[in-house]
């Protein structure tokens, strides 16, 4: 990479993904959703929009949903992130994971991280609870298949599972 | 050892689940590879005109930039329309990416940067300048009838004697529907990886719904040896149509790496998903009669729809109008105008879509006139011959999504006044349409390998677009080869498999299920006769009490190594399956009814959609987990269609202007309220040998229609022009 | 997205120092990077400011409540003083954008959002906003989501704001800080017109970073209502949206606040006909004559007849329901 950056100087960035830390140079140009997904080799964290209109780059930066794709690489300096890569423990799914395979909750799978990551979010907000609060508050993640029927039964089913907690690492 | 469970029919999880919820399948745009090079497509700001100059001096000079791609400089490429021909292309020439000086439509791929990071790509390509001598356009075919030519398209033959029947008849609609230009917007926007291999040959990850179509597009149009050229499709992001052509970026990557002799990938941006097929911008003219007790004595159908410069884009728009109901007077008409915008492409339940919106809207029409409930007056004009054809039905089971679909809607408390039902601020109304679409079949190969540990491996080169192909495959497989669903893997989306068509149509597992079938049966029986001939106390043992499991072949509770029966090798077999001959002298179709019910907030102009019940009835359903969610979606699909999805375009620049997903507004889940589905029992030995028709497109059909017809029963109001927004629920 | 350089203040003082025409601050980059992508903003420059002591949210001496720039939007929706107090901003901020967008954008940001008009956003496109002086084509061309109010012959842009429109109608003063020193700026005069220099959304010199917002002590948590009139159920920018706050003596009107936003290139009110209902009773007739003198005013464009009758029964409404309590 160093060779081919030179427009801004690269800037020392430390980053826990998943559990792992990184010591990092990056062009201050470089979002997280590409940091992540060029260079991580974190690729389940998808691009939809490339614009904070899909959802589909959600992530959890210090336990907290957001949109991958509009935030700068070298503003996470320090910073605790969660992908989808990071939400099974081992080998065991998660119960929101395993939730939306039993209630398929999606088709091509293209959206589902983000949905997965989003719906962790909505967990620790602690702020729904209703199937329509549920609705409402997972209406940042887009599907086109249109599966939201079944994202909704899946996140209510979850929801009690995770004890308001994001049920990941913090 | 027991025979297992039979799979068919089972609720089956995905297989591919636990790969799609921990974020480790891979999509097209998501293969790395040592040095891979990103590139990144300028398009053309203008709708029609040639370009003057390029200069990309500014872009080159960016550190990390490689190349800058164009019509000057691109390698060589086939000259003739014949090569870029692909399985679905349409009649005409197709748009040759970077082909020539001249520019097509707004948003035309002109240059393709490519760079060291998709940053420095998509920076350079700001710098490309690019003159265009600017030519006169038109996009709005609104103003463009008058350009209007027949439909490339044999329509069936006018039946009776329309304009007689539909003078003399007592009760008439002549009403005009218009809906607008849609775009598919996958999730996953469309990619190519193209893998330079060490020798010289292409890997290929592509999202594409037919692997084989992108390889012979390649193979035609670089001129290249079919075995230099691999594509792959493990997994496709969703794609609803727009990965049934080779797309341009598809081009631009394979280009990028025969020049550079480098891998690059090619990722389109969500702009630029707007800058190839779409379903077209359509109005159409339904006039219909009726007797008395509502029996349709004239219909005519008349479709005007838009399509490229180069290209005639058809689809079954009318064709439906002569099919669902019983008529004896019929007629169609089905014209295109070409305009300077992009060639359309098949999206989801493509022509039906958009014919049974003007179909079943009039037929809404048509029940008010006549002074009947609009589900009864579909009732008194069933019909189980295609009259189109003269022929019959497989079998058509749309009395029982009537009969069930208003049951458990409620249907049967409706009552017919407009305006009758009100709550807080709202209007509440209930509106039904019916849904057809045909259920075909095409050739299909596959083949089946069974180690000697009794893993059977059967692949296909279809795709799984979010179908459920990997699942309902694998299950078709487990039960003709007598095994347990764990024991199979089906393998996809890989152009070395044997050949299947494209994924779409909803003909995927009518066509390469049976052939998955078959050839797992065929495996089934060379495996039986290798272990009779090897044991002769097997001789006279039923072929059905043979079942493989734990790497044996076992006969009640004898069990014999199949490493022995096979002697160490696998057996494997391969099938071509062809339409079934049976489906000979049938009509063949599946067929939907929907029913909506939606609250209306006149001061605000606002429609909610509450509560749907679809009843589908579409042969035996191989797994009623996936199917559902495929029903569902088109639902989803049907009330963006009803209520919000609509490209809009700036005539006067020529272009597409809500390029975005913030304003191409498709259903969040808020948006999404209670959705039923039902599957009706209907047994068909004639469709094809797995009785089952297919569910990825009958989800939408009428569905908008419905929605239509049930605004109008909340509010009196007949909405013709769709999407139904805000700004026409408020308009005198 | 053109190369930048990249800066980290770790005070207020030196990101006011750093601040000048060629560079911006960024805090969410919700919509700052949105734009860069776009190739529509190409700052040389980012200042992050999100070490700045500017995440608090506090009481004011005069009973009010002062919002650090750097709070999150839902943050602030969720902060119990202001559910308490001021659930017309809580109601406006939920209404608006995503749950993740809200976990990133700022307060400060919020205010500083620019339009969404689609030719804005497209750099194939003239637009007088981008580029002064190349054109306006939403005039003649698409314009269903333009203003109706206050636009001028370069630019029919409106503001994407919700919680804007809640501030507006709240009567929040702007706390910025530039080189020459703080100034406080009352949120009707933060925002500006087009006029003949629709490049300005608003009045912020290039020098100048929000600190704050001040809201007045509550007088309108039991009476207000924020209502959204959009294309879908949600993550949609308002066709129209109306915040609503009322205080009511018995059954006639003590003070009246109405904002629009959707409408115009900044949050719009209308202060002195909300002055001219005072003492009228709480009625939807009076909310009917007070939405029909405010859109007197109104000048649609072809595509946007429809915002006039909309923004007119959307305030009848909203005043309704903020007139039966509690945010409903």
């Amino acid at each position: 990479m160093s060779d081919c950056e030179p427009l801004a100087a690269l800037l020392p960035i430390q980053l826990t993904v998943n559990g792992q830390h990184h010591l990092l140079q990056l062009p201050p140009w470089l979002t997280l959703l590409d940091l992540l997904r060029d260079q991580l080799d974190l690729v389940g964290t998808r691009k939809g929009c490339d614009h904070g209109q899909c959802g589909a780059c959600t992530v959890l930066r210090n336990g907290r949903r957001v949109n991958a794709c509009l935030t700068l690489a070298v503003m996470c300096d320090g910073d605790t992130l969660t992908t989808i890569e990071g939400v099974a423990q081992g080998g065991t799914l998660h119960p929101l994971q395993q939730a939306f395979i039993r209630h398929d909750a999606f088709q091509c799978g293209y959206c589902t991280p983000g949905q997965i990551c989003s719906a962790l979010g909505l967990a620790s907000e602690g702020r729904a609870h209703t199937r329509d609060e549920i609705r409402e508050g997972m209406s940042g993640n887009l599907c086109r298949c249109g599966a939201y029927s079944n994202i909704t039964a899946a996140v209510e089913e979850a929801l009690p599972l995770m004890n308001g907690q994001g049920g990941c690492r913090p | 050892m027991n025979l297992p469970q039979p799979s068919n029919g089972q609720p089956l999880d995905r297989i591919d689940g636990p790969a799609k919820v921990t974020g480790t399948a891979r999509y097209a745009g998501e293969y790395p590879a040592p040095g891979l090079l990103h590139g990144s497509v300028v398009g053309s700001p203008i709708a029609r005109g040639s370009v003057r100059a390029i200069d990309c001096s500014a872009a080159l000079a960016v550190p990390g930039v490689i190349a800058v791609l164009h019509h000057q400089n691109r390698p060589p490429m086939a000259g003739d329309d014949a090569p870029y021909q692909d399985a679905d292309a349409a009649d005409g020439q197709p748009f040759r990416p970077l082909f020539n000086d001249q520019v097509l439509y707004s948003g035309q791929p002109l240059a393709l940067v490519v760079a060291q990071t998709l940053e420095l790509a998509r920076y350079a390509g700001t710098l490309v300048r690019i003159e265009i001598d600017e030519q006169p356009h038109q996009t709005d075919l609104l103003c463009a009838f008058d350009q209007a030519h027949d439909a490339p398209v044999e329509l069936p033959k006018p039946r009776g004697d329309f304009a007689s029947a539909y003078a003399q008849a007592p009760f008439k609609v002549d009403a005009t529907y218009s809906t607008p230009v849609e775009h598919h917007n996958p999730m996953e926007p469309h990619a190519s990886t193209v893998i330079y291999q060490d020798d010289g040959s292409l890997l290929v990850h592509d999202k594409t719904q037919g692997t084989q179509n992108s390889q012979d597009y390649l193979v035609q149009v670089f001129n290249l040896p079919k075995d230099r050229v691999r594509v792959r499709a493990a997994y496709v992001g969703g794609a609803f149509g727009s990965g049934l052509r080779p797309q341009y970026q598809l081009v631009l990557a394979t280009m990028a790496a025969l020049n550079l002799k480098r891998s690059v990938r090619v990722s389109l941006t969500r702009q630029q998903m707007f800058t190839f097929g779409y379903r077209p911008r359509t109005v159409q003219r339904l006039r219909l009669a009726a007797d008395a007790q509502g029996r349709l004595q004239a219909i005519h159908h008349e479709a005007i729809a838009q399509t490229s410069r180069f290209e005639d884009f058809t689809e079954h728009v009318v064709e439906w109008s002569g099919m669902l109901y019983r008529c004896d007077n019929v007629a169609m008409a089905y014209k295109l105008v070409p305009l300077d915008v992009y060639t359309p492409l098949d999206m989801r339940a493509p022509g039906a879509a958009l014919g049974l919106i003007g179909l079943e809207c009039a037929m809404d029409e048509l029940a008010r006139q006549v002074g009947m409930d609009p589900l009864a007056l579909r009732r008194v004009n069933f019909t189980d011959i295609n009259g189109n054809e003269g022929k019959p039905y497989s079998s058509k089971a749309l009395l029982a999504c009537y009969d069930q679909g208003a049951a458990v809607f409620g249907w049967h408390r409706r009552e017919a006044r407009p305006r009758c039902r009100c709550e807080g601020h709202e209007l509440i109304g209930w509106g039904m349409a019916g849904g057809a679409w045909e259920a075909m079949q095409m050739k299909a190969s596959a083949r089946a390998r069974l180690d000697s540990e009794g893993h059977l491996w059967v692949g296909s080169a279809t795709t799984d677009i979010g179908t459920g192909t990997y699942t309902v495959m694998t299950q078709i497989a487990a039960d003709a080869a007598s095994m347990a669903v764990s024991d199979v893997t089906f393998e996809l989306g890989d152009s070395a498999l044997p050949t299947a068509p494209l994924q779409g149509g909803s003909f995927t597992v009518s066509s390469v299920g049976s052939a998955v079938r078959q050839v797992c049966q065929l495996l089934r029986g060379a495996l039986v006769k290798a272990a009779k001939a090897q044991y002769p106390a097997l001789a006279g043992e039923a072929p059905e009490r043979f079942v493989v499991r734990e790497g044996k072949l076992w006969v009640g509770d004898s069990g014999y190594a199949l490493d022995t029966i096979l002697q160490g090798h696998a057996l494997e077999v391969k099938v071509d399956a062809e339409p079934s001959a049976r489906r000979q002298g049938f009509a063949t179709a599946t067929h939907s009814a929907v029913f909506v019910e939606v609250r209306v907030d006149e001061a605000l102009g606002t429609v909610r959609v509450t509560r749907v019940v679809s009843a589908i009835a579409a042969g035996r359903v191989i797994n009623p987990k996936t199917a559902r969610s495929q029903i569902l979606g088109g639902v989803v699909w049907g009330l963006g269609m009803a209520l919000q999805e609509h490209t809009q375009t700036d005539h006067g620049l020529g272009r597409f202007m809500n390029h975005n997903l913030a304003e191409y507004h498709m259903p969040v889940n808020a948006d999404i309220g209670d959705i039923e589905v039902i599957f009706v029992d209907e047994p068909d030995d004639i469709v094809n040998e797995l009785g089952s028709k297919g569910v990825g497109e009958i989800g939408i059909i009428g569905v908008a229609a419905a929605v239509a017809n049930a605004v109008q029963h909340a509010t009196g109001r007949r909405m013709r022009d769709f999407p139904l927004t805000v700004d026409k629920l408020l308009a005198d | 997205m053109t190369p930048f350089t990249y800066a980290k203040p770790s005070s207020i003082d030196q990101a006011v120092q750093l601040a000048g025409p060629g560079a911006r601050f960024i805090a969410g980059g919700t919509n700052l990077l949105d734009l860069m992508k776009e190739n529509v903003a190409r700052p040389a420059q980012l200042i992050d400011i999100n070490d700045l002591p500017l995440r608090d949210i506090s009481p004011t001496p005069d009973g009010g409540l002062r919002i650090g720039a750097l709070v999150s939007n839902a943050e602030l929706a969720w902060n119990t003083l202001v559910e308490q107090g001021y659930p017309l901003l809580a109601q406006a901020i939920l209404a608006g954008a995503s749950p993740q967008l809200r976990n990133m954008a700022s307060t400060g940001g919020n205010l500083l959002q620019r339009t969404r008009c689609l030719y804005f956003y497209d750099t194939a496109t003239p637009c007088n906003k981008r580029a002064p002086g190349s054109g306006c084509p939403a005039r003649d061309g698409l314009n269903r989501n333009h203003a109706i109010l206050g636009a001028s012959p370069l630019c029919v842009a409106v503001h994407p704001s919700d919680m804007c429109v809640a501030l507006a109608a709240l009567e929040a003063r702007v706390i910025v800080r530039g080189r020459s020193g703080e100034r406080c700026v009352a949120f009707a005069d933060f925002h500006r017109l087009p006029g003949d220099t629709p490049e300005r959304d608003n009045t912020l010199a290039d020098d100048e970073l929000i600190l704050a917002i001040e809201l007045p002590a509550p007088r309108f948590a039991a009476y207000s209502h924020y209502l959204k009139v959009r294309d879908r159920a949600s993550y949609a920018f308002a066709l129209v949206s109306v915040a609503a706050a009322l205080e009511l003596d018995g059954s006639a009107i003590r003070t009246l606040h109405v904002a629009l936003g959707g409408v115009a290139h900044k949050p719009w009110r209308d202060a002195a006909l909300e002055r001219q209902v005072v003492g009228q009773p709480a009625t939807a007739d009076t909310y009917t004559h007070f939405a029909d003198s405010l859109l007197r005013a109104a000048r649609p464009l072809p595509g946007n007849v429809f915002k006039v009758r909309l923004a007119r029964n959307a305030i009848v409404r909203a005043l309704i329901q903020a007139q039966r309590g509690k945010c409903q």
